[in-house]
């Protein structure tokens, strides 16, 4: 269980992005959601450590990892897949994926993970991260690398951006998956509506605040009615379109 | 007999455990260790300065010829001068490589002149690394120079590297092609401590259809220097393209000096330099899978230099 307590997070020149957050993420699959801006993905990088909050504590199976490292945290057990994916030169499908199980990935193991994201193995173990690979090749090889950690909390940050040529029930099959093999949380910040419709609890996080919080049936409806349901609810009629197309 | 220091040097430089299988020539300390010929590949001594000609029979297919050099005894300076007659049609692999122990002070050096002749249609993979052990007493210098002469419809593909222990090098290797020919040199640099390495390509593309593509990658750590010279002439239509990659760390220096000269409205020439440190998010996410900010800085750059 992760428990937030009282978050805030300020920039180097005091513009506060995160205001008193405090939650405790403990179900299975955890959505964030708000409109751009709002503070979800600086969250999510307080979370994994990245960004080290202004004030408040944050505990993971009730140890205090506050001033833990990046490094430390990861290896507590939280994973986190990147909303922009990194690239690297030289570093190759199979050494990401190694080095994001622990141990050398038998190709066995690479293509397990791969084939989970949709990407034929065959054609990307030995590809470079470089700019050879589309923004969703990306995105993919990202949800393969937490998926090879399985770790007990799973931090993923838009993962549905640039996967749209790969079915949405897919990717919700893989967090599925996940939680089957982790018994871990997974949390996803998505402005999705199929992503929401998954959630045991949803947190709309606006203007650095939590906005609102509480299981899907209390905060879905409420959400679809409103302003901050446009950006859900154009995704939502964009996908019935598309699969009518389809 | 090599003893345990030189089998090493043969591995780092040749990954020789043993013996190679076709022809090889290896060198010891200035002198012939040993020496195997096939009935395609011949080797001979030099009679009017010190190296070896070699020779491959025209259609030549799937063999190989292993050319080591090693310096175990500090103090030494080695020039040698090979020389490679590809034949026409040929399809071959060379591996060279130079290692050097220097222990107990002094200066130990290995300057290697390789000139290849590559006939009509030769199809060449070059294989060359350079490796230096020792004490930080003892300097080790590498200067090699390799030329090429590729006639019409040649391919070589050139890998070469130094990763570690040599103090100063001045890499020179230039080249002429011919119509329809193909020269390919992948270069991998790595400095350290005080380390100096310059590294200078010069080709000049004579014939239409022919192409060169010079790709390097190095980090320069610590206080070490790196300058990268590339020069490429297009004479006629062809096209070139040379790309130098750098990661620098520390205190280190790197130069990119990439030049193009087009002498034909034909000539379709680029270049690309790129310098700078290790990003930030790179070494994040590698942190976010368990690594130490270290560990992740070192698979940066090994892979960078895989």
């Amino acid at each position: 269980m992760l428990e937030l307590q009282h978050i805030s997070y300020e920039t180097d020149d005091n513009k506060e992005i995160l205001h008193d957050i405090s939650l405790t993420i403990s179900e299975r699959f955890v959505a964030v959601t708000g409109p751009n801006g709002g503070g979800k993905s600086t969250l999510a990088k307080v979370i994994a450590g990245i960004y080290k909050p202004t004030s408040g504590r944050i505990l993971l199976d009730g140890q205090d990892i506050t001033d833990m490292s990046i490094t430390d945290r990861a290896n507590a057990g939280i994973s986190y897949a990147f909303q922009q994916p990194v690239r690297f030169k030289g570093l190759k499908v199979k050494d990401l994926l190694s080095l994001a199980a622990g141990k050398q990935a038998s190709v066995t193991e690479a293509c397990g993970y791969l084939s989970e994201v949709g990407l034929c193995a065959r054609d990307y173990i030995d590809r470079e991260l470089n700019d050879s690979l589309s923004g969703g090749e990306l995105k993919r090889i990202e949800i393969a690398m937490v998926l090879a950690r399985g770790t007990k909390l799973s931090v993923f940050d838009e993962p549905e951006a640039g996967i749209d040529l790969w079915s949405f029930q897919n990717l919700i099959r893989v967090f599925e998956k996940m939680y089957e093999q982790t018994r871990g949380s997974i949390l996803i910040i998505s402005h999705q509506e199929r992503i929401l419709n998954i959630a045991d609890k949803i947190v709309v996080i606006k203007d650095g605040h939590i906005d609102k919080i509480g299981p899907r049936a209390d905060i879905l409806p409420a959400l679809l009615g409103s302003a901050d349901a446009a950006q859900p609810a154009c995704d939502f009629l964009a996908d019935k379109v598309e699969g009518v197309r389809a | 007999m090599l003893d345990a220091i030189e089998k090493n040097l043969l591995k780092e430089v040749a990954e020789l455990d043993s013996l190679p299988v076709g022809a090889y020539n290896i060198r010891a300390n200035g002198q012939l260790e040993s020496r195997n010929t096939t009935a395609n590949i011949d080797i001979v001594t030099k009679t009017d300065k010190p190296g070896i000609d070699i020779y491959i029979k025209p259609g030549t297919k799937n063999e190989s010829v292993h050319i080591p050099v090693i310096l175990s005894k500090a103090g030494l300076k080695d020039l040698v001068y090979n020389d490679f007659h590809i034949g026409e049609g040929a399809d071959v692999t060379i591996i060279a490589g130079c290692g050097i122990h220097g222990c107990g002070g002094g200066e130990s050096q290995h300057d290697g002149i390789h000139t290849f002749y590559l006939g009509k249609n030769a199809k060449l993979r070059y294989v060359e690394k350079h490796y230096g052990e020792g004490d930080t007493a003892t300097k080790r210098v590498m200067n090699p120079t390799t030329i090429v002469h590729l006639e019409e419809g040649a391919q070589m593909e050139m890998e070469t590297t130094q990763i570690a222990g040599i103090d100063d090098t001045i890499r020179k290797t230039s080249g002429t092609v011919a119509a329809g020919a193909s020269l390919v040199v992948k270069e991998k640099i790595m400095t350290t401590g005080e380390q100096n390495a310059v590294t200078d390509f010069v080709v000049d593309l004579n014939g239409d259809g022919s192409s060169a593509n010079i790709v390097s990658r190095s980090v320069a750590r610590d206080h070490s220097r790196q300058e990268f010279i590339s020069r490429i002439n297009g004479n006629c239509e062809c096209a070139g393209h040379s790309e130098c990659d750098a990661i620098i760390m520390d205190d280190a220096c790197v130069l990119a000096s990439p030049q193009l000269t087009a002498n034909s409205v034909d000539a379709s020439l680029i270049h690309e330099a790129a310098i700078g440190k290790i990003a930030g998010e790179q070494l994040i996410k590698l942190m976010t899978l368990g690594l130490t900010e270290q560990q992740a800085e070192e698979q940066i750059v090994q892979g960078f230099l895989e």
